[in-house]
């Protein structure tokens, strides 16, 4: 069992990509940053990077305004 | 009467510590972005007295802006670059200031922020806050980029926080609300998260990390 940190809640990730949780979350690819432990992951990279356990991954979605 | 350089320096030494001036005065910051968010976080961060200012923004000034923007009725029609630099200089008139009057992209972004120690995201398009968030957090290894999502609205001004994300990625907002769910900018709310955004750049300049 692959467990990972998606935005602070705890979930299985077995196989997943950072593509298949954006994916998931139903979010747009042009108004996010990821980063995983803390090191921003490039966009290039969202479908080459599987997450291991205890992975830390932070999707941060904008919004508009400003 | 202006005061003298002299002057102007020894209260912001008085109000902020010497030492902490001497960073601000040291200091360059980059804004991207010149609306709600970046016309007042340049002025905080003017009166502030940080040695060096880089304005981006491609956009004229709206009659639409003047609600929440740190501009003037007399400046619509100008480049945002050139009024706020107008109004910054009144402010203090010891700051350096370089305008870029053009539109940040993926390729032009690395190279209109090198010189910043900090980088301010203040956009007001999400798919703009993304492209310089990364844009930045990718091509360099040490900057700091201080951001702003979620402001939107007339929800309470408690709501609005500075979160660390990472030791280069800070986020102020309340994450959520979205001036396209039509609840329209407010100029008192937008005005604390730039104060939040301008905050977090004086804090990392004195060599504070936490938000």
């Amino acid at each position: 069992m692959v467990l990972v940190y998606i935005n602070g809640c705890e979930q299985a990730a077995n196989g997943k990509s950072v593509v298949d949780v954006i994916d998931e979350m139903n979010i747009d690819i042009r108004t996010i940053a990821v980063e995983l432990n803390e090191e921003i992951v490039s966009k290039a990279d969202y479908d080459k990077t599987t997450l291991k356990d205890g992975d830390v991954l932070e999707v941060v979605s904008f919004v508009g305004g400003g | 009467m202006v005061p003298t350089k002299e002057e102007f320096f020894s209260v912001l030494e008085f109000r902020h510590g010497r030492e902490n001036q001497r960073k601000f005065n040291e200091a360059t910051v980059a804004i991207c972005g010149l609306g709600g968010l970046g016309s007042n976080i340049a002025i905080c961060l003017a009166r502030a007295g940080i040695g060096k200012l880089i304005l981006i923004d491609f956009d004229v000034v709206d009659v639409s802006n003047l609600h929440r923007q740190q501009y003037k009725a007399n400046q619509v029609g100008m480049y945002k670059t050139e009024a706020l630099k107008e109004n910054l200089l009144e402010i203090n008139p010891y700051i350096t200031i370089e305008s870029h009057t053009v539109r940040m992209t993926e390729d032009n972004t690395v190279k209109l922020v090198s010189e910043a120690d900090v980088v301010c995201e203040a956009f007001d398009k999400a798919e703009c806050k993304a492209m310089v968030v990364n844009a930045v957090l990718t091509h360099f290894k040490d900057k700091i980029i201080v951001s702003g999502s979620g402001m939107a609205g007339f929800s309470s001004a408690n709501d609005i926080n500075t979160k660390k994300l990472s030791k280069r990625f800070y986020l102020c907002g309340d994450g959520v609300s979205d001036v396209n769910d039509g609840i329209g900018l407010i100029a008192s709310r937008v005005m604390v998260c730039a104060a939040h955004e301008a905050h977090m750049v004086l804090r990392l300049l004195m060599g504070e990390q936490t938000p």
